[in-house]
């Protein structure tokens, strides 16, 4: 199982990224922003970062990278042949699948108008993603969360359609650390291959390393994050 | 030499976090006649010859593209630069 992950100019957690896919148990490839081919990989990471300095808006440059457009049109819209590229956006990921349309809304400045960085305590809500399939629903974990601009932001038909679709994939628990409207930490397309998630599973995947708090259904190890990839390869696997 | 100005603002509904501390520093400065205040963004496009109509369509263009996030924000203007600006 292939599963690439992009760098960006500007990313900073592709390598962990790259390293979550490693542990997980699959085989990571790293991906280039000015590449056209994704070498056939069968998933891909946009990992976190400020990709192009986040000049103009977070992922507004990233989602016109040459790599971007072979993504977006494998990931787009399934089709009866393929049921589309899954595709995981985390932070900045998340900001340039929002910009890239594969996902509704937009990611705002914090509320507070400061980068936050905590552990975060997380409600996994759709389990039926390619990259939340290996959670329980309403799994509660813990995962570390660093963002300026992680508020997410859409008009209230758009909250309610991912509401009544059942495509919040992940809500904030607590606190709602960013003003992200109804505490929406992360959100999918309508058949779930495409994920988009503002914390960051890829900085709990190995065992110590990971945030000490703990939720309902932690690990005990700091592992909490790890299912998104575990999820992945299962999930590529019955695609 | 011509420029086009394009004029890109947050939409009402959203909330503008640095609008919010633009406001609250103008206040402790002395500044309490302003209530409010919301942050946007200029651009400035140079074009070879003269700014036109066909060069302002495709400057429209390039800003529902590019310059701006409809989901966030407005292109509220597009406009040929005047010779003073």
């Amino acid at each position: 199982m292939r599963i690439g992950v992009v760098t960006f100019p500007g990313s900073l957690d592709d390598r962990d990224a790259l390293r979550a896919v490693r542990i997980a148990g699959g085989t990571p490839v790293s991906l280039w922003h000015g590449d056209e081919d994704i070498k056939g990989v069968d998933a891909v990471v946009l990992p976190g970062g400020f990709s192009y300095g986040d000049y103009l808006r977070c992922g507004a440059i990233a989602r016109f990278a040459p790599v971007m457009s072979e993504i977006i049109r494998l990931a787009g819209p399934p089709t009866q042949t393929s049921p589309g590229l899954p595709v995981l956006g985390i932070c900045n990921g998340f900001q340039v699948l929002c910009e890239s349309h594969l996902l509704p809304g937009a990611l705002i400045r914090n509320e507070q108008q400061q980068f936050i960085c905590r552990d975060q305590k997380l409600r996994i809500e759709r389990t039926d993603t390619v990259w939340t399939n290996r959670y329980g629903k309403d799994d509660e974990i813990v995962v570390p969360l660093k963002n300026g601009e992680g508020g997410f932001a859409a008009d209230q038909a758009t909250l309610d359609m991912l509401e009544g679709e059942g495509r919040v994939v992940a809500r904030y628990l607590d606190v709602n650390p960013n003003g992200s409207f109804r505490d929406i930490a992360g959100i999918s397309n309508a058949t779930g291959t495409v994920v988009g998630l503002m914390p960051h599973p890829e900085h709990a995947t190995e065992a110590g390393y990971g945030p000490e708090a703990q939720a309902a259904n932690s690990t005990g190890d700091g592992t909490d994050g790890l299912a998104f990839f575990t999820s992945a390869l299962q999930g590529v696997l019955s695609a | 030499m011509g420029r086009v100005v394009i004029d890109v603002m947050p939409k009402p509904e959203i909330l503008d976090p640095q609008g919010k501390a633009v406001v609250g520093a103008l206040a402790r400065l002395g500044f309490k006649e302003f209530a409010g205040a919301r942050q946007g963004k200029r651009f400035e496009l140079e074009v070879e010859g003269e700014v036109d109509q066909a060069v302002l369509d495709r400057a429209r263009q390039a800003a529902e593209t590019l310059l701006s996030n409809p989901v966030i924000e407005d292109v509220v203007a597009v406009r040929a630069a005047s010779d003073q600006e």
